[in-house]
């Protein structure tokens, strides 16, 4: 028997299962099914694990057959982005230096997952080391972008944004570190969102840059993202980042709530390197929101513009000391060429790494060296504090800002690989709330002359994710856009 | 900031992170990380008098968990990505001669 999978969401699909008209095994064998019949053409999936899916599934099975299914979620296939530890699963992080790890434990988001039920399938493709903007530094596949092949689907949780824009399955895990769920979310055409910093647990989320790192989920919708949300959020002790704070029911807010709300739109979010489509569709969003009797006021940002220099001197000086586990010794890659036990890091790293993750990691070993510290981290820790300070500003005035997520639609594969700079320059309008710690979500808003996916990006307020969340759900439920998916 | 940025000593950085470069991978990272240098000098415009440097976004201070010995990983779970075990250790190149 074959279900039809159909692109539906992960509350259509709970609905579904809870109602006895579809099974979890016959759900996880429809996305399988779906996986065999597209993944040649997306590369979404590095690897999956069928006998363990279809366990996971029959065991939701037998807990609903039992009068004990756990919530929502049971029975519904989450893909996880290969950066999040499964225990007894690969945890790649896209790179050949953990090509044959296999994690001994699990993620405490991922333990939120199997409490609520889910059915955990498959390790999905990322730039390696979630360092990237298209997925192309993956050590093992390049992904595509479902709505037109030969473009990316941006990154670095690229693969997680394909599977769900691809119907492969209804929802899935990212992280975010300057951008990395939200602008594959906008290029994928789908809903991803960054929590606030601290709102979500890091233990089992292999470390990039521990200060702007989250886990955050993709789905076809706001409820999907609210749902899968709920499972994962919530302090826990084995991050001691993590915020004790009450979380809301998220998706009961979510139908609550209904504005009007004041929303700032920061001028500079909207001057040039904004492409032309992308600028109508964000200004047509913010006019429906005026339309409903949302107050939009101009705000001002104005260091904006420094904060692409601060990431890539925070991030990459956090990274090069993150990476520096990952030494040839006790679990990576470990080169045969070593004869010394200095030689067995610079040759297994040199191995294990590919060409970005190096450049970050000498970047960041540069600007924390003796001499250059406190020109370059010392100061750019400070212009933090303006970035944030900036924000913190506007949301005296405002609940929340509208803005582009992504300056352009999907571009080509291999369009900005020679120049790393340009890549760079690529997340300006995502990163600055990675070094603020605010929640972004970003939200399908139209699409471009050529059919290309257009995403709409919403700043919330810190740890106000369900107020952000109906902000995006009201727009999503007055458009029409979350029901189209790519031809495949 | 320092007199000339787009002059990373790579021999230098690369010892300090562990990383044999090749020649051809020490000239073209030495360009490309020269031109993210370049635009990074924009940061020298930004006015930072009397601005505290923020670590994290969100201040929370001495975190301790509670001093209560809990099980950890078992040692076959440690050992089993080890690139070589023997006798529960991990086998590594001679460290002394």
């Amino acid at each position: 028997m074959s279900f039809a999978l159909a692109f539906q969401t992960a509350a259509q699909l709970s609905d579904q299962l809870a109602a006895r008209q579809v099974s979890a095994v016959e759900l996880a064998q429809a996305c399988l099914a779906q996986v065999r019949a597209t993944d040649d053409r997306i590369n979404a999936f590095l690897s999956f694990d069928e006998p363990d899916i279809l366990a996971q599934a029959r065991e939701s099975d037998a807990r609903r057959a039992a009068g004990q299914p756990r919530g929502p979620l049971d029975g519904v296939p989450v893909g996880m982005k290969d950066v999040i530890a499964v225990r007894n699963q690969p945890l790649t992080c896209g790179s050949r230096m953990l090509e044959k790890f296999v994690s001994p434990y699990d993620a405490t988001a991922t333990l939120g997952l199997k409490r609520a039920g889910a059915v955990l399938f498959g390790r999905l493709n990322m730039d390696e080391f979630a360092m990237g903007s298209s997925t192309e530094n993956s050590a093992f596949k390049t992904t595509s972008n479902p709505w037109d092949t030969a473009r990316i689907p941006g990154g670095s949780s690229g693969g997680s944004a394909a599977a769900v824009a691809a119907g492969q399955v209804p929802v899935s895990l990212g992280s975010d570190t300057g951008g990395s769920i939200r602008q594959p979310a906008s290029l994928c055409g789908i809903v991803g969102l960054k929590p606030t910093y601290g709102l979500i647990s890091r233990y089992g989320l292999a470390a990039y840059a521990s200060s702007l790192d989250q886990i955050g989920p993709f789905g076809r919708t706001v409820e999907d993202v609210a749902l899968v949300l709920q499972s994962i959020a919530g302090h826990d002790d084995k991050d001691s980042t993590s915020f004790r704070i009450e979380i809301p029911d998220y998706s009961a807010e979510l139908k609550k709530r209904r504005g009007p709300w004041k929303l700032g739109v920061p001028k500079e979010y909207f001057g040039e390197g904004l492409a032309p489509e992308v600028r109508a569709s964000v200004e047509q969003a913010i006019a429906w929101y005026r339309s409903q009797g949302c107050e939009i006021r101009e705000v001002s940002l104005p260091h904006t513009e420094y904060a692409i220099a601060v990431y890539y001197i925070i991030a990459t000086a956090e990274a090069s000391s993150n990476l520096a586990r990952y030494d040839g010794i006790r679990y990576t890659h470990r080169s045969p060429k070593a004869t010394d036990a200095i030689d067995i890091y610079h040759h297994s790293r040199a191995e294990g790494f590919g060409p970005e993750v190096k450049r970050r990691i000498i970047l960041g070993t540069y600007v924390l060296s003796s001499g250059y510290y406190d020109a370059y981290y010392g100061r750019a820790q400070k212009v933090r504090t303006l970035i944030r300070q900036d924000f913190l500003d506007a949301f005296r005035e405002v609940d929340a800002l509208l803005a582009p997520t992504s300056p352009t639609v999907a571009f080509k594969k291999g369009e900005k690989t020679a120049n790393p700079l340009e890549m760079y320059l690529a997340d300006i309008f995502t990163i600055s709330l990675n070094l603020a710690g605010l929640p972004g979500v970003s939200v399908p808003c139209g699409f471009s002359p050529s059919g290309l996916p257009i995403g709409l990006q919403i700043v919330g307020q810190p740890f106000k994710e369900a107020e952000l969340l109906s902000i995006a759900h009201a727009y999503e439920q007055a458009h029409d856009h979350h029901t189209k998916h790519p031809a495949l | 900031m320092p007199d000339t940025p787009n002059n990373i000593d790579i021999d230098y950085v690369a010892n300090l992170a562990r990383l044999a470069l090749t020649p051809e991978e020490k000239a073209t990272f030495a360009r490309q990380l020269g031109d993210v240098l370049a635009y990074i000098e924009k940061l020298k415009q930004a006015d930072v008098t009397g601005v505290e440097p923020t670590a994290h976004a969100f201040d929370v201070h001495n975190v301790w968990a509670a001093d209560v010995p809990q099980p950890g990983l078992s040692v076959e779970d440690a050992l089993r990505n080890a690139p070589a075990q023997r006798d529960s250790m991990i086998v590594v190149p001679k460290v002394v001669e």
